[in-house]
């Protein structure tokens, strides 16, 4: 089906309203294409500020942009690319307080962040808002992606009920990440939020994609919704966003 | 029985490189210790002390989680693809594999 031809989709695309959290790796290039698409509104959550380090794959930051607030940056160049689109910015960290507030005003939010606890608070809030989500992490040469259509599709508790403790987790250290794949998995990202706004196509659901940018080979493989999942699953045990839940430090370097 | 295990970069150290290498046993617990014949490591950061496949380990015969099916007692058939896939978390794979020397 052709975009372009559906008149009613791109409306609705028109009309959507997408919410990156994290303008970085993922959310430079997936918030680049939203915007590209024309995207309504596009909604863009991130704290931090622009590193040298950052660069090679944060392509919404530029060397000039060192030291500015993400935010900042990725709004002037969005702005720059479509002027018509509707931008708000949250220069803010989000936690389990903040994300009913700011999840609320949009159709589809997609999870552009480094931290295992954030994923995690972002699948949980996503899934208790009901809130369809596009889920991906990279590493090394090595990423994943995950649509969750909350009660309806695998979520990422499904697949990983608990996150993992820092503990648990001795040896890791900055590994590092080829800066195109940040662009290859980000540009799923938006691909799977256009298409949920315009309803064209399938979405990346109960299909864990992998993509190994060493062997180039884009894999999938079946996933379904556990039915002993906290959070989708019998019995329920995730109910609301306790922020105790989340505080678990990051574990590793920045995406 | 062989089969094709897909092995993730991560552990790829530990099978000289190789993006899937084969293994014997007509189960995915016997293809894993197969492995660990060959590759010697790999299996502790497939399994936890207990046996069992690690919480941030999924592993798939021809695409099915084997969660869903039989865990490490899934059966395994001629020619059948195992893939094993870990989770990522923060810009690193998930407890057990570590991170990885790039190859």
């Amino acid at each position: 089906m052709s975009l372009r031809t559906n008149e009613a989709g791109s409306a609705r695309v028109r009309e959507g309203k997408v919410l990156v959290v994290g303008v970085g790796g993922l959310g430079s290039p997936a918030a680049l294409a939203l915007a590209l698409a024309g995207v309504g509104t596009l909604g863009l959550v991130d704290a931090d500020r622009v590193e040298l380090s950052n660069l090679q794959r944060q392509i919404l930051h530029f060397t000039p942009d060192i030291g500015r607030p993400k935010i900042d940056s990725a709004k002037e160049k969005i702005q720059q690319l479509n002027p018509s689109i509707t931008l708000v910015a949250y220069n803010e960290r989000l936690h389990a307080g903040n994300l009913a507030a700011i999840f609320a005003a949009y159709d589809f939010i997609i999870d552009g962040t480094d931290g295992v606890a954030t994923k995690f608070l972002i699948n949980d809030g996503a899934v208790l808002l009901n809130k369809p989500l596009s889920h991906a992490g990279i590493v090394q040469f090595h990423g994943q992606a995950l649509t969750v259509l909350p009660q309806r599709t695998t979520c990422l508790r499904c697949l990983f009920p608990v996150p993992p403790h820092p503990d648990e987790n001795p040896t890791c250290q900055e590994a590092g990440i080829l800066g195109s794949l940040a662009g290859s998995l980000g540009s799923v990202q938006a691909a799977e939020a256009v298409k949920y706004l315009s309803g064209a196509g399938e979405l990346l659901t109960d299909r864990l994609l992998t993509y190994d940018a060493l062997a180039l080979r884009w894999r999938e493989v079946r996933v379904r919704p556990s039915p002993r999942c906290p959070l989708c699953g019998t019995p329920r045990t995730i109910t609301g966003l306790h922020p105790e839940a989340y505080e678990l430090e990051r574990l590793c370097a920045p995406v | 029985m062989s089969a094709q295990v897909r092995i993730p970069t991560p552990l790829r150290r530990f099978t000289g490189g190789a993006e899937a290498v084969s293994a014997d046993g007509a189960t995915v617990g016997a293809l894993v210790d197969s492995i660990e014949r060959n590759h010697p490591g790999i299996k502790e950061r497939l399994c936890d002390e207990a046996g069992e496949v690690r919480r941030f380990v999924n592993i798939f015969v021809n695409g099915e989680d084997i969660r869903f099916i039989n865990n490490l007692d899934t059966p395994v058939h001629e020619g059948d693809e195992v893939s094993i896939v870990p989770a990522i978390a923060g810009g690193s794979f998930c407890p057990g594999l570590a991170t990885l020397d790039a190859p």
